[in-house]
């Protein structure tokens, strides 16, 4: 297709992509048509005249429990931003059908991995000392790390002693938790990121916004401002493939000068002592297979018992994340190269501790996949900075108040437990319930607003006394001026900033009940 | 108590009671069709994945146009010699200015249009990652029909690096358009030839 | 078959027609149905936020007002599931366990219990946008949400093929949630207006003149989004239309 190929809407729109060149042959299948593999449905958005500044996540000051809605009200004020997140995502979740109504044993594979993972979680111990066994017999150096800190004193302490200064890294959750950039920046280790995504994220000093696609709450007008700012491209030319080469040929340097290499983890695999990682890109084999000495960072809870159990996870991941049949990657490192080091980190950080939390350690199942996320209609139209923690969405819900219970305490509220999550979840996860059982616990453990509290100590006072309540919604059962007791408690009245009220009927269902039918009652 | 020791003490502690059985992978009954080679150049078409058929004169015509625009040809693969000799490379970064890399793969995987390649195939792992472009010999008869069967295959277990691709190096982190080439190989090609005897 | 009614708190504030319908459609599928003059909520609010404790007494005076029927029935998808899977806060005795198993929303008490496979009273000759309450669909299995690989069903669906003139419309997001959400409707106010207005913005693409729930609670925050929107749509309890409402 060429310009003039284009619908005229489309066309003076400006709107980048299906404007590429005939010649342009990585784009097209052999046919000639466009591939459609990982690509968005939706239509990439139409440039404004004034930029629509990009909308900054939530405000984060220490302990004090984030102010999820806020920023989401941010978010919300950003329509082109919104927009486009909810409609990419959107399109992820409804590739994510396609992909899996296609395999008539999708369920079975679901129910399979939960199973492996709960086994494999529930002796976590014992395959951990498999896993540990095998990689030193393949010649690899083993480390454990009870928390972050412990993970980045130990990598610095790698590098250190071979002298690195500079360090290519492919996307890693596990490195975010850890705050791993940042202290080595303070160590004087450079670090590259060499994911797109995340290296849009670095470049502009932000956290990933979402576990497989850290920049996409960003429009590509974003992406141009912060290229011209830290790489030097033109501030004008915002077409994806421009700024995406620009990239590629920036970060070549770092990749072919890096000291070491680093990747995180999707899968360890305890039988053979072997890292596995899945990425689209090819970053962790470059970042593997290039510097003379390679660091793995591994969740413990990565661990599956066997080689054939990747069977089931390969073929649920990318399915689940972005509807393709597999990552355009799937790297298995098991041993270092001739005449290099490896090193594998295993990393606790709380989840040793979250394991024996009796609702929530089957949280420990995820395989970081973001379909929750993409299905999660509260975070398609929030933007994973919205939660101000490392993990966002559904599965952050669950996770981040295991980190810091004061902080995360608003969390679990962020979500209309619809369950959808739920459903998508390729390893099972009861996400929604768990979002509910947090509430529970959070209350009990006095982390929500007393105000909040207070009203539902209310509500709960008037809804047990039928006498108490009928005088509450209207004293001779007529008509009632006001919304249901929950919203009326609430002093803020939100319901009618944004709807409009239900007209009051005439008389209550209770009143024309006893009118219409308890006439001969005597009652 | 050593980072270790701490940590493996508080999974017993909190391990979860309870009977959770690690249950049997079946090898399900694969999606794809009998035609497992034209099954697979389906799926990796969809993957970004080009097949080319070998030509009567000359096995290469369906990358000859690429190998003959290429400056710097490396061939991990007898059928093919280039012009950069894998073996005697001593540093990864050797190979950054390769055009066009040729290597053989294990197997391939119907299902998804997937190739594996270990470091015995590559000779220099970088360079399926560093080239521009690469071209792949598959065997028609090294094709295996679906993921489960792949890792029923004992290379994932033997061999220090074992990497599946599926089609070139691709990214959708801008707004969803698809660009190839993010970070390594720009296109990749597969060639349908059998191993020589 | 004794069947008490369960008017859930917002229905009878704010819809008293869906209570009507219910009462009356019971009635007329020959059930013999009380209406427990006590009931008040079942404490859905206070236990979606969190305050179990607080929920306790509504809890226990919801099973006192509805021991000792053969069924409960309630037009109310998030309430049900509300008294099945959450209704904890109380000592599980026999007489709460027997409330909670025999509480059943509406629609699958036609669909699973009486088995309904007519309704000739039913017209309704309207291009109708079927929105499915998330609790209804995931919590008591309505009908199969889009996620899953399973075999296509829908409960609510089948009740309304058997109404005359019923023309069904697809939404481009068949099951995404509405945004109402209990109490997220007011502690997340911006967020659940948005979804909101997705939502009916959908509905109206998709050219319904009418959206047929089984829940008011989603039906009322949907509406108050349209008439903010200006949207010419309509919305109407399920129980209505099956009870021959003309609209």
């Amino acid at each position: 297709m060429s310009v003039e190929d284009l619908n005229p809407r489309e066309r003076e729109g400006v709107i980048h992509p299906e404007v590429r060149a005939r010649s342009d042959e990585s784009e097209r299948s052999q046919d000639g048509g466009r591939l459609q593999h990982a690509e968005a449905a939706s239509k990439p958005i139409r440039a404004p005249k004034v930029r629509e500044p990009q909308p900054r996540g939530a405000k984060t000051r220490g302990d004090r429990p984030i102010n999820q809605a806020e920023a989401a009200e941010r978010f919300l004020a950003a329509p082109l931003h919104q927009a486009a997140h909810d409609e990419r995502l959107w399109d992820l979740r409804k590739k994510r059908d396609a992909s899996a109504h296609g395999i008539p044993e999708w369920e079975e594979l679901r129910e399979l991995a939960s199973q492996i993972k709960t086994h494999t979680l529930s002796h976590l111990d014992r395959y951990l000392e498999q896993f540990e066994a095998a990689a030193k017999a393949n010649g690899v150096h083993v480390h454990w790390a009870k928390d972050g800190a412990d993970h980045n004193r130990i990598v610095l302490e790698i590098l250190r002693s071979h002298g690195a200064k500079t360090l290519v890294k492919s996307k890693s959750m596990l490195t975010e938790e850890c705050g791993f950039r940042h202290h080595m920046a303070a160590n004087g280790i450079e670090v590259i990121e060499t994911d797109l995504g995340e290296r849009i994220q670095q470049l502009d000093n932000e956290e990933p916004s979402h576990v497989v696609a850290p920049a996409v709450h960003k429009t590509r007008m974003d992406v141009a401002e912060v290229f011209a700012k830290t790489l030097g491209t033109d501030p004008d030319n915002d077409d994806a493939h421009y700024l995406a080469e620009s990239q590629r040929e920036t970060t070549r340097p770092y990749i072919l000068k890096a000291d070491a290499g680093m990747t995180g983890c999707n899968f360890a695999i305890a039988e053979t002592g072997s890292v596995v990682t899945c990425t689209n890109e090819g970053n962790a084999d470059l970042s593997g297979n290039v510097p003379p000495l390679q660091i793995h960072s591994i969740g413990i809870e990565k661990i599956i018992p066997k080689v054939e159990h990747l069977g089931v996870f390969i073929r649920l991941l990318s399915r689940s994340a972005l509807g393709s049949p597999i990552t355009q990657y799937t790297s298995h490192f098991r041993a270092p190269r001739k005449g290099t080091e490896m090193h594998m980190v295993l990393v606790d950080n709380g989840r040793s501790e979250r394991l024996g939390m009796e609702e929530f350690w089957t949280s420990l199942k995820c395989i970081r996949c973001g379909a929750c996320m993409n299905t999660c209609p509260v975070y398609r139209r929030s933007g994973g900075l919205s939660y101000g923690a490392t993990y966002s969405g559904p599965i952050g819900l669950i996770i981040d108040p295991t980190f810091n219970k004061r902080k995360y305490s608003t969390l679990p509220f962020s979500s209309t437990m619809n369950g959808s999550c739920t459903n998508v979840c390729p390893v099972k996860i009861n996400i929604h319930e768990q979002i509910f059982a947090w509430r529970k616990v959070l209350v009990e453990e006095h982390q929500i607003p007393a105000l909040k509290q207070g009203m539902m100590k209310a509500a709960g006072a008037v809804l047990s006394r039928p006498a108490a309540y009928r005088a509450a919604i209207g004293a001779a059962d007529s008509a009632l001026k006001v919304l249901p007791r929950f919203a009326v408690y609430n002093p803020l009245n939100t319901w009618g900033k944004k709807r409009e009220m239900p007209e009051a009927p005439r008389q209550t269902f209770h009143a024309w009940y006893k009118q219409n039918r308890m006439k001969d009652t005597g009652r | 108590m050593s980072a270790r020791d701490a940590i493996l003490t508080g999974i017993r502690r909190n391990r979860p009671t309870g009977d959770f059985p690690l249950p049997e992978v079946p090898l399900f009954t694969p999606l794809v069709g009998d035609d497992l080679v034209a099954e697979f150049g389906e799926r990796l078409k969809r993957m970004g994945g080009r097949v080319a058929e070998p030509g009567t004169d000359d096995v290469f015509a369906g990358v000859r146009e690429r190998l003959d625009a290429a400056t710097v040809i490396a061939s991990a693969v007898p059928e093919l010699t280039g012009n950069r000799d894998l073996r005697s490379v001593r540093y990864p970064q050797e190979v950054e200015d390769v055009d066009v890399a040729l290597v053989r793969a294990v197997f391939g995987i119907a299902e998804t249009g997937s190739v594996l390649f270990t470091e015995g195939q590559l000779i220099v792992n970088a360079v399926a990652y560093l080239a521009q472009h690469l071209v792949v010999l598959l065997d028609p008869a090294d094709i295996v029909p679906n993921v489960q069967a792949a890792y029923r295959r004992p290379e994932f277990g033997r061999s220090a690096y074992a990497v599946l691709h599926t089609g070139p190096s691709a990214t959708a982190d801008i707004e969803g358009v698809l660009i190839h080439g993010a970070q390594g190989v720009r296109s990749l090609t597969v060639l349908m030839l059998p191993r020589s005897a | 078959m004794r069947v008490g009614l369960f008017v859930p708190c917002y229905v009878d504030a704010f819809e008293p027609e869906v209570g009507i319908a219910t009462l009356e459609l019971l009635e007329r599928l020959g059930c013999t149905v009380e209406y427990p003059f006590d009931q008040t909520c079942c404490g859905q609010p206070m236990t979606n936020t969190g305050c179990h404790a607080e929920a306790a007494a509504t809890e226990a005076l919801f099973v006192k007002n509805f021991s000792g029927f053969d069924y409960v029935v309630a037009p109310s998808g998030s309430c049900v599931h509300q008294v099945r899977e959450h209704l904890t806060a109380i000592p599980q005795t026999d007489a709460v366990r027997h409330v909670r198993a025999s509480t059943y929303e509406l629609v699958e008490f036609l669909h699973d219990v009486l088995k309904v496979e007519a309704l000739p009273w039913a017209n309704f000759p309207h291009k109708v946008a079927y929105h499915t309450n998330c609790n209804a669909l995931r919590g008591i299995h309505h009908a199969r949400p889009t996620e899953l690989v399973k075999p296509y069903y829908s409960k609510p669906l089948d009740l309304l093929r058997l109404v005359k003139g019923v023309e069904l419309v697809d939404l481009a997001r068949p099951d995404e949630c509405c945004g109402f959400g209990g109490t997220f409707s007011v502690f997340e106010p911006a967020v659940s207006a948005k979804m909101g207005y997705d939502k009916v913005a959908d509905q109206n693409r998709a050219g319904a003149e009418y959206v047929v729930s089984a829940d008011s609670s989603c039906l009322m925050h949907q509406k108050g989004c349209a008439e903010r929107l200006g949207l010419p749509l309509k919305y109407i309890h399920i129980a209505q239309v099956l009870n021959g409402a003309a609209a």
